[in-house]
């Protein structure tokens, strides 16, 4: 949507202020849609069918205004399915980017089906604990390997057993391809891929089966447009694009270029025609190296690349955490919403189920250091009181030089948040060691009845902090 | 007839039958209809098509039983038959006219793909040479030249016209390193001047830095006049432009960097760095006098970046080609896409005509070793999957928080780890179009063993 009005939208609205949907009026509702915050299908007056011949219209023009730039396809079914493209921006800070390309993990039909179902295990089960929520493996890609259709369908069912994660069908083969979805077509797969040579039944397949297809002509933006236009034509629609992902080389650079000029023509320039969400494919590092450092930071590498201008979706190998870790983390920063402050609300927070001889920490409101001390501190069992000073989101460190925090403010936030030291066996709160420095003059404050300890540099070295120092010495 | 046939079939069949080759031919048992109705469900179109098809059949079936000589009239009402093969209500009709059938054309269109350049960006950013020949006023024997961009990077709209350097960091004392890290540098750790030599030679560093952090107050409080030693045996160690920095102390760091700039005369170093917190003027005046560049140091706020260069502009007196900035750099999984955008941003603005932004941006990519993924051995967090190998984790961590910011503008990389700078410098290069090499056909990822 290039719309940036409320008002404009507000005119395809019933503009009764009926308040179904949550919001007061029509008008505020429009400003939701702007924000991308209330999505169309809350307005039940709108879609219901009796009122079909008042708004059906406005429904339909609201539809085109409100659609995204890059086109959004639906991959995978039920719970597990996730949004492909739908951005709006060129650039994180216009706005956001909304849907983080999903990473499809690779297996194939030559794997023993031990290694297979490990694999698959691996994929399904791969987690990292991440500012307040666990970050995972969306997807896998089964390749066929062995060309052999039947040994292709065996693979796919033995992935379905054992993971509920989208697929993506990986042949050029129409027979290989037919064979993975006439196993897996009701879980909507999406397909790769259809070519200048076979897309005939491709095509065929896609229609079929009901499932979102890859286009694939790389390095060939002309071909790719043909193609899609075709595949338009015929009625498929859910299409994603691979203009080629090199690994290296002169091509890597026109690579790149490829994937910024698809992402400028949807976005920027707005040529519906051409505004499906693309596929990188990170993978290929490994058709440059067999070294299994040198391919899963290359991968890495290349994934980033594709991460942070245009992919919507990718293909990957490794599963070390040393290219999994920092690609999930990546990929999570460049996806944050930025008009959202990363802050949790400042008060004091109980982790397990502290009492009376439980030690009290302290951390800043910015959610990334609030969510690793809980999460250092929950995931050792260490039932305690946590409480999160208002810095306006900024970290101990830069908020201790910044004044964001300080021991008066550290004592106004206990205050207000009711915590009574009198209560404790201990009579004391731990100081982030980045904060060692206000010790003294907390001390002062207190007038010595309730003591400020020094706990570690990193939240992450409290259990063993914990084992020195605590209880306090009296 | 044990075999299931479609109305389809049988409309077909019926259509084309000899009506004396149905003699002894019985229809036995119900019709059995498979609908697939697919993801899209029954719609009023499919119910529209099924109808007529039905309706067909009907038609067929009735004229079967006419050849029979069967009375067929008297079982249907008239207005039945007519409203059976009435042709679909308009809006229906249009509906079906715009979707035709499934059909497979003969051939893939014919089309031209074009996308524009960026018309919004006008302005160059301001070129900035780095070091200084003999000719110069200076002794190096390299000079670099960073900036000079006329789109974002790695975009077509503009060919980047210098490719973004590496500057390895040197201590002026031994400091705490991550175990990734200091293997690299043991063997040099107590001689700034052969920890700089090992990381040009060795380690190929476009540039070193000089850190004369030893001479903060709460360290060892080295005086500037001893300091600046270390800045003379490097600039003889090396021949490529240099870096000098303070120990953060803001009062400290005045004094040392002027006395730096006094040594470093004509060199064209680049001196980390002025900041609104301490007295940007005197140290933006010292390198005016003594022909060095000054590092505008802000932290994560475009328009704190705007009135730093301002004023060191206008205040300072600092030319144009002899600033570059830092707007801080927060490390991958510590705050990096705040980083990024508030890069990006600078860039951007830099592009579209803000002369007080326009200029190159440097990058404390070593903040990555701060991140506790990049060099704690385990998860804190026991329902982490394995983290794996920290040896293995820690110089991605690096790359990746540089390599970001590259994307984001970054022109010059304040680095440690070896490998780190290898790949850094190879992902940039590729993607300039600078590094040759046979690409692999890529369609072969699909069959590969791996």
């Amino acid at each position: 949507m290039k719309e940036t009005s409320p008002l404009n939208l507000y005119k395809f609205l019933p503009q009764t202020n009926c308040g179904d949907c949550g919001e007061q009026t029509c008008m505020a509702f429009a400003a939701g849609l702007i924000a991308r915050i209330r999505k169309i299908e809350e307005c039940k007056p709108l879609f219901d069918e009796k009122n079909q011949k008042k708004y059906g219209k406005k429904l339909d023009q609201l539809k085109t205004v409100i659609a995204p730039e890059v086109a959004l396809v639906y991959v995978g079914a039920g719970d597990q399915q996730l949004k492909v493209g739908g951005e709006d921006v060129m650039y994180r800070h216009q706005m956001t980017f909304f849907n983080k390309p999903p990473f499809a993990y690779d297996v194939t039909d030559a794997m023993s089906e031990a290694d297979l179902v490990e694999r698959v295990k691996l994929i399904d089960t791969w987690k990292k604990f991440y500012i307040g929520n666990w970050e995972t493996v969306e997807m896998v890609a089964v390749r066929s390997v062995t060309g052999d259709a039947s040994k292709f369908a065996a693979c796919v069912k033995k992935v379905m057993e054992n993971t509920e994660k989208p697929l993506i069908l990986c042949s050029f083969d129409p027979k290989v391809l037919k064979a993975g979805l006439e196993v897996s077509a009701a879980k909507r797969p999406l397909i790769y891929a259809a070519t200048k040579e076979n897309w005939k039944e491709v095509a065929q397949l896609a229609f079929d089966y009901k499932v979102p297809v890859t286009l694939s002509a790389p390095f060939d933006l002309d071909g790719l447009k043909g193609m899609a236009q075709t595949f338009a034509e015929m009625g498929i629609k859910d299409l994603v694009l691979d203009p080629g992902t090199a690994p290296n080389g002169e091509k890597l650079q026109e690579s790149l270029q490829n994937f910024i000029k698809l992402r400028r023509a949807a976005v920027e320039e707005g040529q519906k025609d051409f505004n499906y969400p693309v596929i990188a494919l990170p993978i290929n590092a490994w058709l440059t190296t067999k070294d299994p450092v040198r391919g899963a930071y290359w991968e890495s590498v290349l994934a980033a690349t594709f991460v942070i201008r245009g992919a919507d979706i990718m293909i990957r190998h490794s599963m070390e955490p040393h290219s999994v870790m920092p690609d999930m983390h990546l990929r999570f920063n460049i996806y944050t919403d930025p008009r959202t402050p990363v802050q949790v609300k400042p008060g004091l927070y109980k982790v397990g189920n502290p009492t009376d001889d439980s030690p009290v920490f302290l951390t800043t409101n910015f959610a990334l250091t609030y969510y690793t001390v809980e999460s250092d501190l929950g995931s050792n069992n260490i039932d305690s009181y946590l409480l999160a000073v208002n810095t306006d989101g900024i970290g101990v460190q830069a908020a201790v030089a910044g004044g964001q925090i300080t021991p008066s403010k550290i004592k106004d936030a206990f205050a207000e948040a009711g915590m009574d030291f009198e209560k404790t066996s201990h009579k004391s709160f731990i100081l982030p060691g980045m904060a060692a420095k206000f010790s003294g003059e907390l001390d002062d404050l207190y007038g010595y009845k309730v003591k400020a300890l020094v706990g570690p540099e990193d939240s992450g070295r409290i259990p063993g902090w914990m084992e020195k120092q605590w209880p306090p010495k009296k | 007839m044990g075999e299931k046939i479609n109305i389809s079939d049988l409309n077909k069949q019926l259509a084309e039958m000899d009506v004396k080759s149905l003699e002894g031919v019985t229809i036995e048992g119900d019709i059995e209809l498979e609908i697939e109705t697919g993801a899209g469900g029954a719609g009023p179109l499919f119910a529209y098509y099924f109808g007529e098809e039905v309706a067909k059949v009907a038609v067929q079936l009735v004229n079967m039983a006419k050849a029979f000589g069967y009375p067929v009239e008297s079982l249907l009402q008239p207005v039945a038959v007519a409203q059976a093969i009435s042709p679909a209500p308009p809006e229906l009709a249009a509906a079906a006219a715009a979707v035709p059938a499934f059909k497979i054309p003969d051939t893939l269109a014919s089309t031209k793909f074009s996308v524009g350049t960026d018309k919004t960006w006008k302005t160059q950013i301001q070129e900035v040479q780095l070091g200084a020949t003999k000719a110069e006023g200076g002794s190096r024997g390299k000079v670099i030249k960073i900036g000079g961009e006329k789109a974002m990077p790695f975009f077509f709209d503009a060919a980047m016209p210098n490719r973004p350097v590496v500057t390895i960091d040197v201590f002026d004392m031994p400091i705490g390193m991550a175990k990734a890290v200091k293997m690299h540098y043991e063997d040099v750790m107590n001689d700034p001047a052969d920890w700089a030599k090992k990381a040009v030679k060795e380690f190929k560093a476009d540039m070193v830095t000089a850190h004369l952090i030893s001479t903060d107050p709460l360290i060892k409080d080295t005086s500037a006049k001893e300091a600046v030693k270390v800045v003379e045996d490097v600039l003889q160690a090396v021949d490529v432009p240099i870096v000098i920095g303070g120990s953060g102390n803001p009062e400290k760091d005045v004094e040392v960097l002027s006395k730096a700039c006094e040594v470093a005369q004509g060199e064209r170093a680049l001196i980390a760095s002025a900041s609104l917190n301490l007295d940007w003027e005197a140290i933006g005046k010292a390198c005016v006098a003594t022909d060095n560049v000054c590092l505008a140091w802000t932290q994560l706020e475009i328009n704190s970046q705007k009135e730093l260069n301002r004023k060191l502009i206008k205040v300072a007196g600092v030319p144009r080609e002899s600033i570059v900035m830092d707007p801080t750099t927060a490390a991958l999984a510590y705050g990096m896409d705040f980083a990024y955008t508030n890069m990006e941003r600078i860039r951007l603005a830099g592009l579209k005509g803000d002369e007080e932004l326009n200029f190159p941006m440097s990058s404390g990519t070593t903040n990555a070793w701060g991140v506790r993924e990049a060099w704690m051995i385990n998860s804190p967090n026991k329902n982490d999957s394995p983290w794996g190998d920290r040896m293995l984790r820690g110089p991605i961590w690096e790359i990746l928080t540089g390599f970001s910011l590259a994307m984001a503008g970054v022109d010059i990389f304040m680095m440690m780890n070896p490998i780190s700078v290898a790949y850094l410098q190879e992902i940039t290069q590729s993607l300039m179009g600078l590094v040759k090499a046979e690409t692999p056909d890529t369609t072969n990822w699909i069959s590969m063993e791996v």
